[in-house]
């Protein structure tokens, strides 16, 4: 009964990521037979293509961001909100809410809201008088990157609450009545109780959340393609536009391979960082 | 009391942070051109359906909704399909091999699919599958399976085997068995995976980008890129897009709460 499933994924998966490999020695346009270059790909990569270098500063930038913030601000609305009141699940239900819609949608609502003239945010700042932090949020090499990684943010909390509100609510509540009762307050009740219980769940939170970082191709392809001038490239987006606009399939698929190294490197670093802690 | 304000603080911000770009969406779609750019955020002054009209008179989304629609349904049901079928077999084969199998398609999981595009895009030019949506379906099945076999797995282990054998003492077949116990019993397992595909597919831009260039082939996400340039000085045209985009989902996830909540989590959190 597996064989049919096994047919489609072994062909249209397994085969197509065993193809890079091949295709990571080559040099190939897409139309022409490949012409076989050996390794020269990867250390071109390395030593002679700031573009690749640039990308991989982009990459762990806008990564760190992610897995920092979302990880942090789920956990903090997941602790507000862990209670089953019915304003709690009111509001989990509205926050869980971006997750379900498409990033494309998600680009063009706030392509609007970052509009340097017009849009809300500039509008918010400069209302309250803060004219220096109105800035062309997706017109400019500095903004750029972090105004995505805040759009990928407020699309993904959510959904990383709810999955940190399950973790919670398997805390033994009698964990915390001995800490009040030691005099504990809030905070150290969240040090010595809920953080050492909630590794676990924090492990898988940043694991998925550093895999869905470097995955975030609809977002920033649909928001601006990597622009301005790269800045808010990263991998997947790198590939997509090397091979289909550069026609470099070869490249491209050398940096796929990187992209996986590069995924299994940090997600390898996380287990044994979270791992010994807990 | 400093617990308390700052909480009603960051829960406030957040809400807002929701809430009103939400309804600058909503009532921007309902807005002329002019007043979005004047007050964003306030409801409009005269509602208007002309954004709505418009859309539907100049555009093809008619076609990339129903395209959506098709190629998302039709990958939904197939991959449940294929996927249960696997994960049975998976999980009633007892020795290595089951093991092997489940490591095979689990090694789908570390792999982001988006990293494999340029084998793809060779392989479906090959065969001639580009802008063809059975060629969209295909491939979003091959995408969708490992985590789906992921899930459901680990669902069919926990069924008894003495439930199975008891069936098997009175002569049921193995397709049998899966019909009336397996499919049966996992019915919220397979909810879970059906809505969290439904979302990433209908959701899904890099397959049909990679794939899709013609018209009348386009799924709903890669018509409202063309919309953006086309409409690159229009919000409410754009907006009026977003809310027929997301239409479908909105109205489901207002109906299942709960299911899209457990399924769209279980999904990423084994994806």
């Amino acid at each position: 009964m597996t064989v049919p499933a096994l047919v489609i994924y072994s062909s249209l998966y397994l085969y197509p990521a065993l193809s890079n490999l091949r295709y990571s020695l080559t040099r190939w346009d897409g139309f022409t037979e490949p012409e076989f270059v050996g390794l020269r790909n990867f250390t071109n990569a390395l030593t002679n293509d700031d573009l690749f270098t640039k990308v991989l500063g982009n990459n762990v930038e806008f990564s760190l961001l992610v897995v920092i913030f979302q990880t942090g601000f789920s956990l903090l609305f997941a602790t507000m909100l862990v209670k089953n009141t019915r304003a709690s699940v009111f509001l989990r239900t509205l926050y869980f809410f971006p997750t379900i819609l498409s990033s494309v949608s998600v680009a063009m609502i706030w392509a609007f809201l970052y509009d340097p003239n017009f849009g809300a945010i500039n509008v918010f700042f400069k209302f309250i008088g803060l004219d220096s932090f109105a800035l062309n949020w997706l017109g400019s090499e500095t903004a750029t990157l972090r105004a995505i990684a805040f759009t990928q943010i407020w699309f993904h909390t959510g959904q990383m609450m709810v999955v940190y509100i399950a973790g919670l609510q398997q805390i033994p509540q009698e964990l915390y009545e001995a800490a009040e009762v030691d005099g504990a307050t809030r905070w150290q009740q969240f040090k010595a109780v809920t953080w050492p219980m909630i590794l676990p769940t924090t492990a898988v939170v940043m694991a998925y959340t550093t895999i869905q970082s470097f995955r975030a191709f609809d977002l920033v392809y649909a928001m601006t393609q990597g622009g301005p001038n790269n800045s808010s490239n990263i991998f997947v987006t790198l590939i997509y536009l090397t091979a289909f606009n550069e026609f470099r399939f070869g490249y491209a698929a050398m940096q796929s391979i990187y992209m996986i190294a590069f995924i299994l490197f940090l997600t390898g670093v996380q287990r044994r960082v979270l791992r010994t802690r807990y | 009391m400093f617990y308390k304000v700052s909480r009603l603080f960051a829960l406030s911000v957040f809400t807002a942070l929701i809430i009103i770009p939400s309804l600058v969406v909503v009532f921007g779609s309902f807005k002329s051109d002019l007043e979005i750019y004047d007050r964003p955020v306030a409801p409009p002054i005269d509602w208007t359906i002309a954004n709505y009209q418009r859309l539907f008179r100049d555009s093809n989304i008619e076609t990339s909704f129903m395209n959506s629609v098709m190629v998302t349904l039709s990958s939904v049901v197939l991959t449940l399909i294929l996927a249960s079928f696997a994960s049975f077999g998976i999980a009633r084969i007892v020795h290595a091999s089951g093991k092997f199998l489940f490591a095979l398609f689990s090694l789908g999981l570390a792999i982001p699919a988006a990293t494999s595009i340029i084998a793809i895009f060779e392989l479906f030019v090959r065969f001639n599958l580009t802008n063809s949506l059975p060629g969209l379906v295909l491939i979003n099945i091959a995408s969708t399976l490992p985590v789906s076999i992921f899930i459901l797995t680990a669902f069919f282990k926990q069924i008894p085997n003495e439930l199975y054998e008891s069936a098997s003492i009175d002569g049921a077949s193995a397709f049998r068995l899966y019909r009336s116990i397996a499919l049966q019993l996992s019915r919220p397992s397979m909810s879970a995976v059906a809505i969290f595909l439904f979302v990433i597919i209908w959701n899904d831009l890099l397959y049909p980008l990679l794939l899709i260039t013609q018209q009348d082939k386009k799924t709903l996400p890669l018509s409202m890129l063309d919309y953006r340039g086309e409409y690159s000085t229009s919000f409410s045209m754009i907006f009026t897009a977003v809310m027929v985009a997301s239409l479908p989902m909105i109205i489901m996830y207002v109906m299942m709460q709960r299911s899209f909540v457990a399924g769209l989590t279980a999904g990423a959190v084994k994806g």
